[in-house]
C-alpha cells in the first residue's frame, strides 16, 4: 500500500513539472503570436508593409521591418560564414591533428570563453572593435561590420565546442581503417572524417546561427541603431533584437508602436523555430 | 608524392591558424580581465553606485545578481531535477514523449529578449509584479529550463542500470529508490550541473532588463524585514544586476566614470564565471571521488 502511494506521488510530481513546463512554452508561443499579429489583425498595419516596407516609424503608421530583418540575416550569416572555418579549423586541430599541450589547453579556453556574457562580447566591441572600424574605415565605428565582429567572436567559442564533439564521436576505426588503406591523414580527415560528423558540424553552425540571430545587447551596443536599410558592411543598422531593446521600454502596452514591436518578437520565435526544424533535418540527414 | 605534399603543407596551415586563433582568444580574455584590474579595489566592491559622479561601487548590483541567482535556483532547480527524473525513469518511450522532448528543445532555441518580454507581459503587467527580483527570477528560471533539465537527465543516466535494479528487488517503489539511492548517487553530477547553469543565469542580461528592471532602488542591508520596501531581502523589488548595469552604462552613460566602472564590472563578472565553471568541475570531481572513496 505504501509502495502504491509513493509511486502516486513520485509520478504526480514528476508530471506536474514536466507540464508546467510545457504550459510555459505553449503560453509563450500563444502570447507571443498572438501579441505579434494583434497589428495585423486591428489593420493597423498590414503585413505586406510589415515584410516589404522599408519605413519603420510605427508612431506614423509606417511598420515597414525589411531593413531590421535584412540586417539581422546579414549579420547572422556574415558571422556564421566567418566564425565557421576558423571553429573547423580549430576542432579538427584538436580532435585530429595534434595532442599536444596546446590541444589540451584549446578545450579549457574554448570553454572559459562560452562562458562568458554577451554583454562582455558587446563592451569588449565597444571599446576594441568600434575603435578600429572608425581608424580602419572613417565613420563612427558604429556598424554592422563591428557587430558583425562581436557575434563572430560570441558564437566562435560554441560552434568550436560543439564541432569538437561532432569530430570526437567519430569511432577511431573509420581513420585507422583508411590509414591503412594508404590515405595521408589530410585525405582521412576530409574523406572520412568530416563526412561522418557532417550532421553534427552543421548542427554546430546552426546553433551558432540561431545564437546569433537572438541576441539583443551586445549587438546593440555596437550597431549603431540606425533604421536604414544596410547599404553595406560598414553603414550603421539596427537589427530585430536591437530595435525590441531600445524600442519596448518607450512604447505604452497596446498602441500600434507597442504592437509594432511584438511583431518583432514574433518574428524572431519563429525564426527560432525554424532553426529548430533545421536542426533537426540536418540530425535526421545524419541517421540514413 | 603529390599527396603527401599536401597533405603537409595543409596540416601546417591548420598548426598555424589554430595557433594564431588560440593567440587571440588569449590576448582577448586577458584584455577583458586585465583592463578592469586597476580599478577594481574593496572600496568598489563594497560601495553603492553613483547616478553622475565618478567613484561609484557594484555593492548592490553585486548582491542583487547573487540573489537573483539564488531565487532563480530555488525555483528552477526543483522543477527541472522533476522534470529530468520524468524524462528519465517514468517518460514511456512513445510519441508523447518525443513531442515532450521537443517542447523543451523548442524553449532552448528562444532568444533571451523574447523570454524577457513573455515574462514582461505576463507577470510584470498582467499579475502586477511590476519589475522585480521576483520577475527576473521567473524570467531566468524558464530561459534556464531546458539546460539545466538536459544537465540533470545526463547525470541521472550516469547512474547504473543496476541501482534502480537492486532498489526494485529490495521491494521499494520507483520513487523511492530514486529519492534515496539514485539521487544521492547522481549528486556530484547534479551539483556540477547547477554551477554550469549558475554560470549562464549571473552573465545574462536580457531576460531581465524589462522583467528585474534597469535601476537599482534605494536597499537598506540593515534591514531583515522581507516585506519592507527597502529591506535587502524584498523580492518585489526592482534590481539591476551586473550584467545589466555593464549594458545600461555603456548604453546611457551619465556616470562619469562609466568607462572604469564597466571595466571593472565585466572583470568581476568574468572571473565570477570563470570561477562558477571552473569551481563546478573540481566540485563534481571531489565529490566523485570521495564518495567512491566510502566504498
Amino acid at each position: 500500500m505504501k509502495q502504491k502511494y509513493e509511486e502516486l506521488l513520485g509520478r504526480s510530481i514528476t508530471g506536474i513539472s514536466i507540464t508546467i513546463i510545457c504550459i510555459l512554452v505553449f503560453s509563450i508561443l500563444y502570447f507571443v503570436g498572438a501579441k505579434g499579429i494583434s497589428m495585423f489583425v486591428s489593420g493597423d498595419g498590414s503585413i505586406v508593409d510589415f515584410l516589404t516596407g522599408t519605413q519603420w516609424d510605427p508612431g506614423d503608421g509606417l511598420v515597414g521591418a525589411l531593413p531590421m530583418l535584412v540586417t539581422s540575416l546579414m549579420v547572422t550569416l556574415t558571422s556564421a560564414l566567418i566564425a565557421s572555418p576558423l571553429a573547423l579549423i580549430l576542432a579538427i586541430y584538436v580532435s585530429e591533428v595534434s595532442e599536444s599541450k596546446l590541444a589540451q589547453f584549446i578545450q579549457p579556453l574554448i570553454e572559459v570563453l562560452v562562458g562568458i556574457p554577451s554583454v562582455v562580447y558587446g563592451l569588449l566591441g565597444l571599446e576594441v572593435f568600434v575603435p578600429m572600424v572608425r581608424n580602419a574605415f572613417g565613420g563612427t565605428g558604429f556598424s554592422i561590420l563591428t557587430g558583425v565582429m562581436v557575434l563572430t567572436l560570441m558564437i566562435l567559442p560554441t560552434v568550436t565546442s560543439l564541432m569538437i564533439d561532432g569530430l570526437k564521436a567519430v569511432p577511431k576505426h573509420y581513420r585507422t581503417a583508411s590509414l591503412a588503406l594508404g590515405a595521408t591523414q589530410l585525405q582521412t580527415i576530409n574523406r572520412i572524417v568530416l563526412k561522418a560528423a557532417r550532421p553534427a558540424l552543421l548542427t554546430a553552425i546552426i546553433f551558432g546561427m540561431t545564437r546569433a540571430f537572438g541576441e539583443a545587447l551586445a549587438v546593440q551596443m555596437v550597431i549603431g541603431n540606425v533604421l536604414v536599410m544596410p547599404g553595406s558592411l560598414l553603414s550603421q543598422g539596427s537589427t530585430l533584437t536591437s530595435t525590441l531593446t531600445m524600442g519596448i521600454g518607450n512604447t505604452i502596452l497596446g498602441t500600434l508602436p507597442n504592437n509594432a514591436l511584438w511583431s518583432l518578437a514574433l518574428v524572431l520565435l519563429i525564426m527560432a523555430l525554424f532553426f529548430n526544424i533545421l536542426i533537426r533535418l540536418v540530425g535526421r540527414g545524419g541517421d540514413n | 608524392m603529390d599527396a603527401k605534399k599536401i597533405n603537409q603543407i595543409v596540416l601546417t596551415a591548420i598548426k598555424v591558424v589554430t595557433v594564431l586563433v588560440v593567440a587571440l582568444l588569449i590576448v582577448i580574455i586577458a584584455y577583458i580581465i586585465g583592463r578592469g584590474l586597476p580599478h577594481m579595489s574593496l572600496h568598489f566592491l563594497f560601495t553603492e553606485s553613483e547616478a553622475f559622479l565618478a567613484g561609484g561601487g557594484i555593492s548592490t548590483q553585486l548582491f542583487d545578481s547573487f540573489y537573483i541567482l539564488v531565487l532563480t535556483l530555488i525555483i528552477a532547480a526543483p522543477l527541472s531535477l522533476f522534470a529530468a527524473i520524468y524524462l528519465a525513469f517514468y517518460a514511456p518511450q512513445n510519441k508523447l514523449t518525443a513531442f515532450l522532448r521537443m517542447v523543451i528543445e523548442v524553449l532552448s532555441s528562444l532568444p533571451s529578449i523574447v523570454v524577457g518580454l513573455f515574462t514582461y507581459l505576463i507577470f510584470v503587467v498582467n499579475f502586477n509584479f511590476g519589475f522585480s527580483l521576483l520577475a527576473g527570477a521567473i524570467s531566468l528560471t524558464i530561459f534556464n529550463l531546458p539546460i539545466l533539465t538536459r544537465n540533470f537527465e545526463e547525470s541521472l543516466d550516469d547512474i547504473d542500470e543496476a541501482q534502480m535494479q537492486g532498489g526494485l528487488a529490495l521491494g521499494l517503489s520507483k520513487w523511492k529508490t530514486i529519492t534515496s539511492i539514485i539521487l544521492p548517487a547522481a549528486l556530484p553530477g547534479l551539483i556540477t550541473g547547477i554551477i554550469l547553469g549558475a554560470g549562464r543565469i549571473f552573465g545574462e542580461a536580457a531576460a531581465l532588463i524589462f522583467t528585474a528592471g534597469q535601476s537599482t532602488s534605494q536597499v537598506d542591508f540593515t534591514n531583515w524585514n522581507p516585506f519592507s520596501s527597502d529591506s535587502f531581502l524584498n523580492i518585489m523589488r526592482p534590481a539591476e544586476t551586473l550584467a545589466v548595469h555593464i549594458w545600461k552604462l555603456n548604453s546611457e552613460g551619465l556616470v562619469q566614470d562609466a568607462t572604469e566602472v564597466s571595466a571593472a564590472s565585466a572583470t568581476v563578472l568574468v572571473l565570477i564565471v570563470i570561477i562558477f565553471n571552473l569551481g563546478a568541475r573540481a566540485l563534481g570531481a571531489n565529490l566523485r571521488n570521495k564518495m567512491m572513496g566510502d566504498r
